[in-house]
């Protein structure tokens, strides 16, 4: 009977694979290559994700996976000591439900961080004031500020966003923001800035392109070289954290995002900043000092 | 208006209906295909993403989404035909199967980022499978499963009983009488369900974030070794698929060339669905006519 | 013992075959049934946290209008009001369905009852491989096209309700009508001949029986397409503006129970109010497919009772 033997086939296959399965999860990990994972903030996914691809193609069989998930997603895991090293825009220190002192801080990059406008608002320049007043709802209409006769449309990114925060931090200075449209991602936002006239959101100076406009706060300009300076003071450390000291794999690839070939040539191409180009150093609690 | 006329403006009401609803559609495909085909070349189907340069492709989220559907498939396929007979042929009339029923309703009605997060605490943390294809399977198996069943359950109750009450009388037992007489009578049904799930899981992207993660490390395809971690057989890694590929390009995507990436590997998706769906179609008309003697060419 | 004794008295192959199958089912059916119950206490433990681990009011959390979970309001209590998103997500799911249910009727009539060879070859086919299409690309196109437009007819920013109910109604219209061409072919082909008998035009004959005799489907058929357009997410999240207000009307940016979930719960700490928070949304959401799957099912059993 064609239908029995069609069965057996299916049988068999399905077999097959359910062994291939086991047999792949319990193998010794030694012929399978190492492997760590990282997990965490999306804006430092694209770096992190970059040194591990060629990193993995300067040692064989050893591999690299990094996930996003947010920052939350990252300290969570990296806590539950679920992976290797967990990624965050912001201080452990700055989560709640978060055991900081367990973790272990490597910080690998500077980001800054920009309000950026829909082209036709007509507005350059911006003071802190201003923009707090515009986030939390003060102002409501360009004109008020030296634009056109414009409604403001707010966008804002997720709430705890590593960018939101940092933002929020310098911006508002503990101010509440109007509730207003969220989006989850940069990429979101910046589409959403770019078509909707009278828009406002903020973003990493590496999102930037020709499709939305820049202002400058308090007559800084949104540059690389103004954060190392800390005159352009909305800026934030990416921080890749471990649980307790790194070993091994991780020590290793920690060790390489701070090699020459990752800051100095990857770091800037991909419009992060090198955090040996900081001529300040900002602790947690935004005090900044100048190293000697 | 007599009845009549009022039938002749129905019928035209209804292909108004039937014509908007194709151009909807159409459009919508047009879209999508217009927008992405010009960047679909061989070198796109085949090289592997860039994360910061132009002219990534998507060969490895291409292999990865087809890999998993067939993982995701090989296990649910099985469970949901073992759920739906039970249901159909043995379970009582009884409140225990109507809870079973509606639990298994309320599953396939769950948003896939709550499926997504389950599995990600279970599968990829629990029980240590990591962000890999085994985990993505698994999760789009719970994911799958309800629908599946409900089909195959369905499929079966639509066969009439007389052909159960002729296996019966010839000395089968019930569950031979199932196997061999309604099941494979029931095929075309249970084969386009089977699809429909197909489809689902080939552009699911929400549950997938979280359990076979967002990286698509380099594959080494002259390996096939599966328990080598850059062979493309092997079940423990990390694989993007296509779906989420766009959703991230769309969302963090830094390439200069984002957009047309996105819209190409959407209309590479839409393509492989409609390409799987003709395909799988056809199978399950073949093995209709191999399993029921039907056709021409009767086993 | 003689060979007939012994026959009668052995359990037979067939029998053998019949426990074993019969066993079979039962163990993939409890693995589903194990998994839903899996997922229930996880969502729920995460979710009831915060009424008894954070004392958060439940009325307050259903009928409260402000979500900031991280902040806390003038009494020093969390302010977590998930009313915006409860009324936003109803919202979009009714009109969704409101919209959907005559265009899919009416092509299942068609592909049916007027030209079943046409629907059948060139309709049906392209439903199908909409529901392949991934819900990312929907929201794509979405906030490509659909809040563009919305914005040029509008005014506003063009992100809404009115953009998610347009994204749903594409989304579930394949669902809703493949699930009516179903419900419009159970019905008995008999019933068709003997109105035309009676000489009723085709119209009466689809007004008057073969619709009427197949409510219960087509009602399920909504119900269900209704469960799935409160389920979305991703699409959703794309073109609603996530804003946690009160939809004022519907291009103002409000939000659903999906689209603060799924945006917010990578960027929270497991265990701490913002995430148990968000897992009483997801609780909701739970709640509510349970509701819809009641209703479906109390639908189904007025109609089997009819016939």
């Amino acid at each position: 009977m064609g239908g029995l033997a069609v069965k057996k086939r299916i049988l068999l296959i399905v077999t097959l694979l359910l062994s291939l399965i086991t047999l792949t999860a319990c193998q010794s990990s030694a012929d399978r290559g190492e492997s760590i994972t990282i997990v965490g903030s999306s804006a430092l996914q694209p770096l992190v994700e970059a040194a591990g691809e060629q990193y993995g193609s300067e040692h064989l069989g050893k591999f690299i996976n990094v996930q996003g998930g947010g920052s939350g997603t990252g300290l969570s895991q990296i806590q539950e000591g679920a992976v290797a090293i967990g990624n965050s825009d912001v201080y452990a220190e700055e989560k709640r439900g978060i055991k900081a002192d367990q973790l272990v801080d490597h910080r690998v990059a500077v980001v800054g961080i920009t309000p950026v406008i829909n082209k036709k608002v007509g507005v350059t320049d911006l003071s802190f004031a201003q923009l707090k007043a515009i986030f939390t709802g003060q102002v409501t209409n360009w004109r008020e500020v030296g634009g056109h006769n414009l409604p403001i449309i707010l966008v804002n990114r997720a709430q705890g966003s590593g960018t939101r925060v940092t933002f929020e931090k310098w911006v508002l200075r503990g101010a509440q923001a109007k509730q207003a449209q969220e989006q989850e991602s940069t990429g979101m936002v910046r589409q959403i800035v770019a078509t909707t006239p009278g828009a406002i959101s903020y973003m990493a100076f590496s999102y930037v392109d020709k499709t939305v406009a820049t202002i400058n706060v308090a007559g800084v300009a949104p540059t690389e070289h103004n954060v190392t300076t800390n005159r352009w003071q909305i800026w934030s450390y990416e921080h890749m954290y471990t649980n307790g000291q790194p070993k091994g794999l991780t020590k290793d690839f920690i060790k390489y995002m701070y090699s020459d070939t990752i800051q100095e040539k990857m770091l800037p191409q991909l419009g992060y900043i090198p955090v040996g180009r900081m001529q300040i150093e900002r602790n947690l609690n935004g005090q900044v000092t100048v190293p000697k | 208006m007599n009845v009549k006329q009022q039938d002749k403006l129905a019928t035209g009401v209804l292909y108004t209906i039937a014509s908007l609803i194709i151009l909807v559609l159409a459009s919508l495909l047009a879209f999508i295909l217009i927008q992405g085909l010009p960047r679909v070349t061989w070198h796109f189907l085949t090289t592997p993403a860039r994360s910061f340069e132009a002219g990534g492709g998507i060969g490895i989220q291409l292999f990865n989404s087809f890999y998993l559907l067939v993982l995701a498939m090989l296990i649910s396929v099985p469970l949901s035909l073992g759920a739906g007979i039970y249901l159909s042929e043995y379970a009582k009339k009884n409140w225990l199967t109507s809870l079973i029923r509606t639990s298994i309703e309320i599953l396939s009605s769950l948003p896939s980022v709550v499926v997504g997060l389950f599995g990600f605490l279970i599968f990829v943390i629990q029980f240590k499978f990591g962000f890999s294809i085994l985990s993505g399977a698994l999760v789009l198996t719970v994911f799958n499963l309800p629908l599946l069943t409900r089909n195959v359950e369905e499929s079966l109750a639509s066969i009439s009983s007389m052909q159960r009450e002729a296996g019966l009388a010839l000395g089968l037992s019930r569950w031979e009488t199932v196997t061999r007489i309604i099941v494979p009578e029931a095929l075309p049904g249970i084969t386009t369900g089977m699809i429909l799930g197909a489809g689902r899981v080939f552009g699911e992207a929400a549950a997938l974030i979280y359990t076979a993660g967002q990286s698509a490390p380099a594959l080494d395809f002259t390996n096939w070794n599966p328990f080598y971690i850059a062979s493309p057989l092997n079940p423990l890694r990390p694989a993007e698929t296509l779906a989420v590929h766009i959703w991230k390009i769309n969302s963090e995507g830094i390439m200069p060339d984002a957009v047309a990436v996105s819209a190409g590997a959407s209309a590479v998706l839409i393509i492989a669905v409609l390409l799987f769906n003709l395909s799988a179609r056809w199978f399950g008309q073949h093995l209709y006519q191999k399993m029921t003697s039907s056709g021409k060419k009767g086993a | 013992m003689d060979p007939i004794r012994e026959s009668l008295l052995k359990v037979s192959h067939q029998a053998k075959l019949e426990r074993r199958g019969r066993l079979l089912g039962l163990f993939c059916i409890s693995l589903i049934v194990l998994v839903v119950a899996a997922i229930f206490y996880f969502v729920a433990s995460h979710g009831l946290a915060t009424f008894y681990h954070d004392k958060i009011n439940l009325w307050d959390f259903l009928t409260k209008q402000a979500w900031n979970p991280g902040t806390k309001d003038s009494h020093g209590v969390p302010a977590v009001g998930a009313l915006p998103m409860i009324v936003g997500s109803f919202l979009v799911t009714i009109f969704a369905a409101l919209v959907a249910t005559p265009f899919a009727i009416g092509a299942a009539i068609f592909m049916t009852e007027i030209s079943p060879r046409r629907g059948m070859q060139i309709l049906k086919p392209v439903t199908e491989l909409l529901v392949g299409i991934p819900s990312v690309v929907y929201g794509f196109i979405g906030l490509t096209v659909v809040v563009p437009v919305i914005r040029q007819l509008f005014g506003g920013t063009g992100f809404g309700i009115l953009a998610g109910t347009f994204v749903l109604f594409v989304m579930i219209l394949p669902t809703v009508t493949s699930m009516s061409v179903d419900a419009l072919q159970a019905v008995p082909r008999y019933y068709r001949e003997a109105s035309l008998a009676l000489g009723a035009t085709r119209w009466q004959t689809i007004y008057k029986v073969v619709l009427r005799s197949a409510t219960p489907g087509l009602l399920t058929a909504i119900v269900f397409g209704m469960a799935r357009a409160f389920g979305e997410a991703l699409a959703v999240q794309m073109v609603i503006g996530n804003a946690a207000l009160m939809p004022h009307n519907l291009v103002s940016p409000a939000s659903t129970l999906t689209s603060i979930l799924t945006m917010g719960i990578g960027n929270t700490i497991m265990g701490s109010l913002e995430n148990n928070a968000l897992w009483s949304l997801a609780l909701i959401l739970l709640l509510m497919s349970l509701v819809f799957n009641l209703l479906i099912r109390l639908i189904g059993r007025k109609g089997a009772m009819k016939s």
